[in-house]
């Protein structure tokens, strides 16, 4: 029984990295969204640059969830390396796009789905004498092929086309024609459309589809961000690079062109955070992107912006640790890396955006936060959204607001008899007051250093005022408790005893999980964590409920641990629910993760592996 | 131990310079460094050097690592924010607070640890990118604080206190310097005055990054026989290339010198030195010869000292990155956030 579903099933496109398939297989999801049907699109790559195996997942999702799903219904199989995998990858009753032009043994196919050959490479070198239009044009003329097959309207493909070469005349007309090829090729040949079919909807809106790298680093240009220092790392590097593309439209000095920001790449992520640090000690709004692998040789200057109480702001796009890891594939396995960095007693801030759309804000928010505590901020995304395109609601942002540069004493301020003291808590909510170098000429000057101090940022060895000064850390460190988004609630439709507390990325797949629990009978309050240090509404949540699944993409609990450690919660009380093979966590392992143990089974902890 | 204050009260016929400040404008706290050290010499020639160019203190950002000579900058321009950031990583500090603020003058001071170990690279870099600062590295060949370790300036065959004998071979920071494109390079010794003062003056004014290895004894743990960075080891194998006399407006140079000996250079701000060689023939304009000449002489176990290399106009970090003129730091809401008419651009975009 073959499947049949309209805009609801699972495409998966399974490539050679390098062979130009990319750009192809996304124009197939920005076609389906085109005709006002959601997708959620993800890249499963290899840390490498050519001939590896690479996979791109559309999924069509007229509800628009932006989870994966888990499972695939068609697969594009256009790599002999991985074509066993893939087929048996199909669910039952699914189906396999094939290039049928070599013969391939029937043993290699499998009788629960429908197999579908386009010979593909043959009609290529038919049309094509020149390799690399042949190359090209095959991943068209594919395209061209399943819109048939899949009953989509070919004239919005024109049109994306029409709008992709719109600076090359001659390559519009020469992929619409590789386009056509393929369509009119599966209309004669093929009995089209096949069980899964794309229909116009009107469920899009005015929804954008954006990358969370991209977001993120325009967040920053509205953040204020003018110093950017970095060293490539996968998956954090598209982030800078989007952030240099931002501000070379929006902030070069009209009169001159000149550069209101300063992009410096570093010799390391020692450098890159050092150069962070002495910015934002001199007034100027900075950041690195890194992950992983940076934040571990950042430590020691994170420890340092802690003390001496400098702002900074560290975009960490997670990936599989540990050591290098996973540099391709995703995981939420930093956080206690990041809340706990450097020696000696040291806490951070963290933020917890669950899309691109909230990379955005907290990119931007993570800049007055830095600046209002006088300390590093960590913007904890990862590369499931940091490098996912994603249909998200579009970017806003309010003219009126203004960068709260926190507290900083002014020329006037200092001239006008003020107490400047650089730790001094004169407000009584632990944040001292900074003046930037060069203010004044006799007022407010001060030595900034890691070593011990005092209250006046006198280099100190009496216990008294060091205690004291690290106390104060302490309360500041109450005061971000209140400063940090509040977690969001999505309460369950009856009372329940249960609850679900979840992070960041997990959020799209967690959606629709608590729909999929609800639908099995499974109640569950849903809380959201969105910053650390947690703020009191996530406590309450625990305390208002019997039995709390925490769900997150690591191996050891560490949102769970964080609780614990930070809050004292009976362990007894959060119970794991923990997804960390690479891939990202979906709505089907949460349902059935919880399910089980409502259920009383052990944890489901595997599912199928996606790729 | 900053809390020593130095009474403030002084004669009134004390020397003022141009700005109306004196000599003890330009202190910081009383140093907590051995007796005799050279860093505080060095020390003493940075407040020479300021107080002779009339920079307010508080216009310069003094910035150090960790180690003896990084404690220094306590020492002198309390009116100065200052720095005193982590093991090895000044370089790259200095280099943020350069890239928010272009307006300030920016001296790093280190040490041979501290920037030929632990710090080899960001020194390195530092240097390559150009940043506009001075960077003064306090040379004494063996590690201070932690009591008399060799550092990885100390020479092959240099003697420790302790009578161990150094085997591995020596960095020799003005050669890395040259190497890697630093526009001011220079050496000198904390016992000679005359030569350093000028030599940090010049490197103030010049507009690139401004390199001195400064050689200075460290008199508790390398200061005996059979080491080559002590008192006596360094005047004896001192070899001057050249001293700096300073031309401003206010005091022209009236001395005459001999045909051929005198190398005039002008500086970033219109000002200019004049050079009156020792070594003959000696460029200064001359990176390749430059290279050359610390060698062969270093081959002979002379330390070549004086003003070693310098380029005309050369541009820093900031020109090369192409940066507006106002300082990063200063830039408000106006110019930094775009509103939300790019936004609706952006979200068009992305449809």
């Amino acid at each position: 029984m073959s499947i049949h579903s309209v805009n609801d099933f699972v495409v998966r496109f399974a490539n050679i990295n390098g062979s130009g398939s990319a750009s192809a297989n996304q124009m197939f999801a920005r076609a389906i969204i085109r005709m006002g049907v959601p997708v959620a699109t993800r890249n499963i790559f290899p840390s490498n640059i050519q001939g590896l195996p690479t996979w791109y997942e559309v999924r069509v999702t007229a509800e628009g969830w932006q989870g994966a799903r888990g499972g695939v219904d068609l697969v594009v199989a256009m790599n002999p390396q991985t074509f066993d995998k893939d087929v048996a990858s199909i669910e039952p009753g699914g189906y396999l796009f094939y290039d049928s032009s070599r013969t391939i043994p029937s043993s290699k196919f499998r009788q629960d789905i429908t197999v579908i050959g386009v010979p593909l490479t043959e009609i290529c070198n038919r049309e094509y004498t020149d390799s690399r239009q042949r190359q090209l044009f095959k991943n068209i003329i594919c395209v061209g092929a399943l819109a048939a097959l899949l009953d989509m309207d070919v004239t919005v493909i024109e049109q994306l086309l029409s709008e992709q070469f719109a600076s090359k005349e001659k390559l519009i007309a020469a992929n619409h024609k590789a386009l056509a090829i393929g369509h009119s090729w599966a209309k004669h040949n093929l009995s089209c459309p096949i069980g899964l079919t794309v229909q116009r909807l009107d469920a899009v809106g005015d929804k954008i589809y954006v990358e969370g790298n991209n977001a993120a680093a325009l967040g920053a240009v509205y953040g204020g961000a003018t110093v950017c220092a970095w060293y490539p790392l996968t998956p954090s590097t598209s982030l800078v690079e989007a952030f240099g593309s931002h501000t070379r439209k929006l902030r070069q000095e009209p009169q001159t062109g000149h550069k209101r920001y300063a992009l410096i790449q570093a010799e390391d992520e020692l450098a890159s955070i050092g150069m962070v640090v002495g910015a934002a000690w001199n007034g100027a709004r900075a950041f690195t992107a890194t992950s992983g692998p940076g934040i571990s040789l950042m430590q020691e200057f994170l420890g340092l912006a802690y003390y001496a109480e400098i702002p900074a702001v560290i975009f960490n796009i997670q990936r599989g640790g540990p050591s290098t890891g996973m540099p391709t594939r995703t995981q939420q396995a930093d956080l206690l890396a990041c809340a706990y960095a450097s020696h000696g007693d040291t806490k951070h801030v963290m933020l917890f955006p669950r899309d691109p759309n909230e990379a955005f804000s907290f990119g931007a928010e993570a800049f007055d936060l830095a600046d209002r505590l006088q300390t590093p901020v960590f913007v904890m995304l990862d590369l499931d959204i940091g490098m996912n395109h994603m249909l998200v609601k579009p970017f806003t942002w309010d003219d009126s607001r203004r960068l709260d540069r926190g507290k900083v004493m002014t020329y006037e301020d200092l001239e006008g008899g003020k107490l400047f003291g650089r730790y001094l808590d004169v407000d009584g909510d632990g944040i001292p007051y900074r003046t930037y170098p060069g203010v004044h000429p006799s007022k407010g000057s001060y030595f900034t250093r890691g070593s011990s101090h005092d209250s006046m940022a006198r280099y100190t060895e009496e216990g008294g005022p060091i205690a004291e000064n690290v106390v104060r850390l302490l309360k500041k460190f109450d005061t971000a408790r209140t400063l940090v988004p509040g977690p969001v609630i999505e309460p369950a439709a009856r009372p329940t005893r249960l609850g679900v507390i979840h992070f960041g990325s997990t959020g799209p797949a967690m959606d629709e999980a608590a729909r999929l629990l609800a639908a099995a009978g499974v109640d569950v309050d849903v809380c959201r964590v969105r910053g650390f240090p947690f703020s009191e509404a996530v406590i309450d949540f625990i305390g208002a409920h019997d039995q709390v699944f925490v769900v997150e993409q690591n191996r050891d609990a560490q949102l769970r641990s964080l609780l614990m450690i930070e809050h004292g919660i009976d362990p007894a009380k959060l119970t794991p629910v923990l997804y960390f093979e690479g891939p990202p966590i979906t709505a089907r392992f949460i349902a059935a993760a919880i399910t089980d143990l409502v259920a009383g089974a052990p944890a489901a902890r595997k599912e199928k592996a996606l790729s | 131990m900053t809390y020593l204050a130095k009474p403030k009260f002084h004669h009134p016929s004390i020397e003022v310079n141009e700005i109306g400040l004196t000599h003890r404008d330009y202190e910081g706290s009383i140093s907590t460094l051995c007796a005799g050290c050279g860093h505080d010499s060095i020390s003493s020639a940075i407040m020479h050097a300021c107080f002779e160019l009339n920079l307010p203190p508080h216009r310069v950002a003094k910035l150090s690592g960790i180690g003896c000579s990084s404690k220094t900058p306590t020492y002198f321009l309390g009116g100065a924010h200052g720095f005193n950031s982590v093991h090895g990583r000044m370089p790259s500090v200095l280099t943020g607070a350069n890239a928010a603020n272009r307006e300030l003058i920016y001296l790093g001071v280190s040490g041979d640890g501290d920037s030929a170990s632990i710090g080899f690279g960001q020194f390195a870099h530092s240097i390559r990118r150009g940043v506009n600062m001075v960077y003064i590295v306090a040379n004494n060949g063996v590690y201070g604080l932690t009591k008399g370790q060799f550092s990885a300036t100390s020479d092959k065959g240099a003697k420790s206190k302790k009578g161990a004998v150094n085997t591995d071979s020596p960095i020799d920071l003005v050669a890395m310097a040259l190497q890697l494109g630093a526009t001011f390079v220079a050496r000198s010794f904390s016992g000679d005055k005359d030569q350093l003062v000028p030599l940090i003056r010049a490197a103030i004014e010049h507009k690139g990054p401004a390199f001195i290895d400064c050689i200075s004894p460290c008199v508790a743990f390398n200061n005996h026989d059979g080491s080559t960075k002590s008192f006596d080891y360094v005047r004896a194998h001192n070899e001057a290339v050249n001293t700096l006399d300073f031309v401003t407006e206010r005091a022209p140079i009236t001395t005459s010198y001999a045909p051929g000996t005198m190398q005039e250079v002008k500086l970033h701000d219109g000002s200019s030195i004049r050079l009156r060689k020792i070594g003959a023939g000696y460029d200064v304009h001359d990176r390749v010869a430059a290279m050359t000449y610390i060698q062969s002489r270093g081959a002979k176990g002379e330390i070549v000292t004086g003003l070693i290399y310098l380029e005309n106009d050369p541009g820093d970090m900031h020109d090369h990155l192409g940066t507006v003129s106002t300082p990063l730091n200063q830039l408000g809401d106006a110019e930094l956030v775009p509103g939300q008419a790019a936004l609706d651009k952006i979200n068009a975009s992305l449809r």
